[in-house]
């Protein structure tokens, strides 16, 4: 009688994670940063319609690094879940928060359940108004999450973009100006090369708008803000 | 793929996602009580309007700008008044609103139901929906209501938009079974309608200028409330006045309730000159 064929749940998870990071390692990263009056969202992403990071709700931003498909449908996701939730109960009531355990619950099953993870790396960001700290999450392929401060980092080369902006950060929330200059030299420096506005996808959930707080700079705006 | 512990859906529109996934949540609701088991209070069984607030006159004119769009505050419960302030212009994005004449309740939750339906589309695919296929959509919307219509509850929106490709404002009328009609100068909808386009009719001109605009439009609904028990005009001891709202290519602007209070002040004025 043939054994069936064993193998460790350990080599499972170690070779699923494996082929994930794997994935992600193949794409460009992105950064969120708090600043004076916000928050800054970057990615190096040379298109201008296939975007890296979008608006979710009022307060709510999002982020994905990866396979496109797949955090594309995740990022809808996330839409339909704060849409629901908004008109469901009221717009205040919609929490990065909650959103965050939603990925982080649905990329953990997919990561243990299914053949294949997902190569997707996101983050949940949300600006605090009316006296509220800003929360900016950080969720990996197989659903473990963090709650990161001051910066947080996605996509290929993040750790190495994350040491560097250690290095630059200082205590204070920084201006608008100096946050992204600082994102941007990060990236070229992970890089090696130098990125042009054009090749770059720049947002801000800005703390003092009424009503959607997430704006897309445009090419001008970038241009301008990192002249000064 | 699906996510588990995420709501699925294939298209963009959240209209179609809440009917299949959380009916209960339209104002259609597919879950209704068949007409036949539906216990209808007295007045609905005698024929009268069922004892739900009704919201009655809204109207909207173009001008040169755009189109003005305004209601007054009215909500009846048959003969009884539901409610001094209701609001019945609504901001639905940037660049529409819609007003509301029938059952107060299903109409304020479609108007928000369809804000919601436009912010998701515009946040799903990357850019807005035409203004043709706003009304298109609100048709829909409508159309779904039908079932209810049957048990009292009517939901008759009057849509106006900017349409930013044409450069021009737009005003779309619906009937009960979700037909859309655009309408090319102006129009009033709800119990004291008929008065309000009579008024409109007479003293309404292209590229009218956004003063004379706002106050055939407060005129119109002081008229329909002078010949309608369920409209309600200007509220003097109160300071309840009819609410309005700009349309143009900047987007939407309310009109200050101040500058409503001039404009009946002096409306008011003359009249009251005519009767001495």
């Amino acid at each position: 009688m043939p054994m069936p064929y064993y193998v460790s749940p350990e080599q499972v998870m170690q070779d699923k994670a494996e082929y994930a990071k794997k994935g992600i390692a193949k794409g460009r990263s992105s950064i969120a940063m708090e600043y004076a009056d916000g928050i800054l969202l970057t990615a190096d992403n040379p298109s201008a319609s296939l975007h890296k990071v979008s608006e979710i709700y009022d307060c709510i931003a999002f982020a994905g690094a990866g396979k496109y498909s797949e955090f594309e449908n995740l990022r809808k996701a996330g839409i339909r879940h704060a849409d629901l939730k908004g008109f469901m109960y009221s717009r205040e009531d919609v929490t990065g928060r909650s959103l965050a355990n939603g990925y982080s619950q649905s990329l953990g099953t997919i990561f243990s359940q299914e053949l294949k993870p997902l190569e997707v790396e996101i983050l949940v960001v949300q600006v605090g108004v009316n006296g509220q700290p800003n929360e900016m999450y950080r969720i990996s392929f197989d659903g473990s999450i963090i709650d990161e401060r001051n910066f947080a980092v996605i996509g290929g080369k993040s750790d190495a973009v994350q040491t560097v902006l250690k290095e630059k950060s200082s205590g204070q929330a920084p201006s608008l100006e100096t946050a992204l200059s600082r994102c941007v030299s990060a990236l070229e420096q992970t890089a090696n090369f130098k990125l042009p506005p054009e090749g770059l996808e720049v947002a801000v959930l800005e703390r003092h708008r009424v009503g959607r707080k997430f704006r897309r700079l445009p090419v001008a705006d970038i241009r301008l803000l990192l002249s000064v | 793929m699906k996510l588990p512990y995420l709501p699925n859906h294939d298209e963009s529109s959240f209209f179609d996602f809440v009917s299949t996934h959380h009916p209960g949540l339209t104002p259609g609701g597919h879950g209704v009580v068949p007409a036949d088991r539906w216990a209808q209070p007295e007045s609905a069984r005698s024929g009268g309007p069922m004892a739900v607030p009704h919201a009655t006159t809204v109207l909207a004119i173009k001008y040169q700008q755009g189109v003005v769009i305004a209601g007054d505050r009215r909500a009846t419960e048959g003969f009884q008044i539901a409610d001094r302030r209701i609001e019945k212009v609504f901001k639905i994005d940037e660049f529409s609103a819609m007003a509301i004449a029938g059952a107060a309740g299903p109409c304020i939750e479609m108007a928000r139901l369809f804000q919601t339906e436009l912010e998701h589309y515009e946040k799903l695919e990357g850019m807005q929906l035409s203004c043709e296929g706003k009304a298109n959509k609100l048709g829909q919307m409508v159309k779904a209501n039908l079932p209810m219509v049957f048990h009292g509850l009517v939901v008759m929106p009057l849509y106006v938009g900017y349409d930013l490709k044409r450069a021009e404002g737009r005003i779309f009328k619906y009937d009960l079974a979700g037909g859309r009609y655009e309408e090319s100068d102006y129009h009033a909808i709800g119990s004291g309608g008929k008065d309000a386009r009579n008024t409109m009719r007479e003293y309404f001109q292209k590229n009218l200028s956004e003063p004379d605009a706002l106050k055939l439009a407060l005129t119109a609904l002081y008229n329909a409330a002078d010949d309608d028990v369920g409209t309600g005009g200007p509220d003097l001891v109160r300071g309840i006045y009819p609410t309005a709202k700009f349309v143009t290519a900047q987007g939407i602007a309310d009109v200050a309730d101040d500058r409503i209070r001039s404009v009946y002040d002096s409306m008011i004025a003359v009249r009251r000159s005519r009767e001495t």
